[in-house]
């Protein structure tokens, strides 16, 4: 009777009375390969924890995405949000699909240019361009969005100094219908900051207003703001060319589609609340078309689709290091992966799922990362079947955020992999070491060293 | 450690306890331990019994053992009365 299969004792109560119309049973199945590569050889090649990236999943979604506003609107260019993921090798995927890059710091700005990247196919957002940065920008005839006046006012200033002409747009803002609104960044519609800032760029001689921009926010659930969000900047693009005679080159409606991933707190999963691209794209190109801008003067639309382009192009391969009852008698499964490395987790429910075959029995847990701060949780309560130190999970939807986000607090980070279109892995970054780490520590003489 | 006495197990893992009025469901290994139980094993003869049946070590048994224990009191399908 020897050698019999071997499954952690379990045993669970069973409740009857109050239904669920949703049904009870989980949705997991275990997830052994990535594409067509076995989880276990990710892990003994790669190590645990390892980001896996697809490029095949990036390119899909960014065709899809294209098609979506191509067959809906004759002018559309895409600029990868690098801070969504400026990993070189998921920019260089967009580069090559034909995407311009779209940047909110001088780090993600020369990244881009060390990325081959014309400067006029650079859109510089953000709050904070230094005056180095702004004459960087303009000497690259890059795509400068200003954000506020004290940037509107350097930037005239320098211009006046060079003698030298920039491309600019300003961010605006604006009531879409949808709380919180975003009036941090940029000029307010309602209130006529931004028809101050249009003026006063107009008269700039060496300033030439090229488009104007707005993104009103992040995982956006209403496609119809917008709607409102495009008609608003059509309405400043209309009167600018009722002013001053001028058509603009183009209006770009930023980013902030959402993912299929689940909030916390939401009722359904993240998949069934979700607007489609497709629903995102008829609200924006049929309020533009339809709107007071003549046909032939129809202006391009730019977008900074970020996270809806890749965030279900990655996973995290993970481990479980120990499992242990907490005092209420709840399962607690601790994983070598934390909120350092998959910062969503603060605000997402992650799918996990096992890595490896399991019986019909299921538990719920809470999974906890391996920091060793209480903030360390990667799921409060969580269906999974009984899992065992050293099993494999595998979180989806990891693409966007993580791994510019993360931090290296406690544990440093790991690989990062990507699958090819035929299947290969490749390293795009390495794990970190205690020499990366100590390679930027400076030691006074004084505190070199102890003796105890 | 005794198995409370009027408790009903089924042989596919059902498991009833006639004075609280709670069910519940057991896989093969928790059956195999409650009837080991029944039988008024002790610990060590039970982490015994489940190395002889099951490929696995002694020190995973005890683990599991114990953390199975600590669920069934909380069930009150155990009592620490000998």
């Amino acid at each position: 009777m020897s050698n019999l299969t071997y499954e952690r004792p379990f045993i669970q109560k069973l409740n009857t009375g109050t239904m669920n119309k949703f049904g009870t049973r989980t949705e997991y199945a275990p997830v052994t390969h990535l594409e067509s590569v076995p989880v276990k050889r990710i892990v003994a090649d790669y190590g645990s924890p390892c980001f896996v990236i697809s490029e095949r999943q990036i390119r899909k979604n960014y065709q899809d995405a294209v098609r979506a506003f191509k067959t809906r609107y004759p002018k559309v260019q895409f600029a990868w949000s690098y801070k969504t993921n400026y990993l070189d090798a998921v920019c260089n995927i967009f580069h090559q699909e034909g995407s311009w890059a779209e940047v909110v710091s001088i780090f993600e700005y020369r990244k881009a240019l060390n990325n081959g990247v014309p400067g006029n196919k650079i859109i510089f957002n953000g709050p904070d361009k230094s005056a180095a940065d702004l004459e960087l920008a303009v000497d690259n005839n890059s795509l400068i969005h200003i954000d506020h006046f004290d940037e509107l006012y350097e930037l005239a200033a320098l211009l006046q100094a060079s003698k030298k002409k920039a491309r600019v747009a300003i961010r605006v803002n604006m009531d879409t219908g949808v709380y919180p609104m975003w009036d941090r960044f940029g000029f307010n519609y309602e209130n006529g900051q931004a028809w101050n800032a249009i003026t006063k760029i107009m008269s700039q001689q060496e300033m030439e207003l090229v488009g104007l921009h707005c993104h009103i926010g992040t995982y956006m659930l209403s496609a119809a703001a917008y709607g409102t969000a495009a008609w608003k900047l059509c309405d400043l693009a209309v009167n600018i060319k009722t002013k001053w005679n001028k058509s603009l080159q183009y209006l770009d409606l930023g980013g902030g589609f959402a993912s299929a991933n689940t909030l916390k707190g939401s009722y359904l999963q993240g998949a069934d609340v979700i607007p489609s691209i497709d629903d995102y794209a008829e609200a924006i190109t049929s309020t533009i078309l339809n709107s007071a801008i003549r046909q032939n003067e129809l202006p391009m639309l730019i977008l900074e689709t970020g996270r809806a382009l890749v965030d279900d192009a990655a996973w995290l391969v993970g481990s479980v290091v120990a499992t242990k009852r907490l005092s209420d008698g709840r399962r607690a499964t601790i994983m070598d992966f934390g909120v350092n490395l998959l910062f969503t987790a603060f605000w997402y429910n992650h799918k996990v799922s096992p890595a490896q075959e399991f019986s019909h029995h299921t538990e719920d847990m809470v999974l906890y990362g391996p920091l060793c701060m209480n903030i360390d949780v990667i799921r409060d309560s969580v269906n999974l079947p009984l899992l065992n130190k050293g099993d494999h999970v595998v979180v989806h939807k990891v693409g966007a955020y993580n791994m510019t986000q993360w931090m290296q607090f406690i544990q440093m980070r790991p690989k990062i992999i990507i699958i090819d279109m035929e299947g290969k892995t490749h390293i795009v970054r390495e794990s970190e070491s205690l020499e990366t780490m100590l390679r930027y520590e400076k030691r006074p003489d004084h505190l070199s060293q102890s003796s105890l | 450690m005794q198995l409370n006495k009027n408790i009903a197990i089924s042989d596919s893992g059902f498991i009833f306890n006639p004075s609280t009025g709670d069910s519940f469901s057991t896989n093969p290994v928790g059956l195999e331990i409650i009837r080991l139980l029944r039988e008024n094993k002790k610990k060590d003869a039970i982490i015994k019994e489940l190395t002889g049946r099951f490929s696995i070590d002694d020190s995973t048994a005890e683990k599991d053992l114990s953390d199975f224990l600590l669920v069934l009191r909380n069930y009150q399908l155990l009592n620490d009365h000998e």
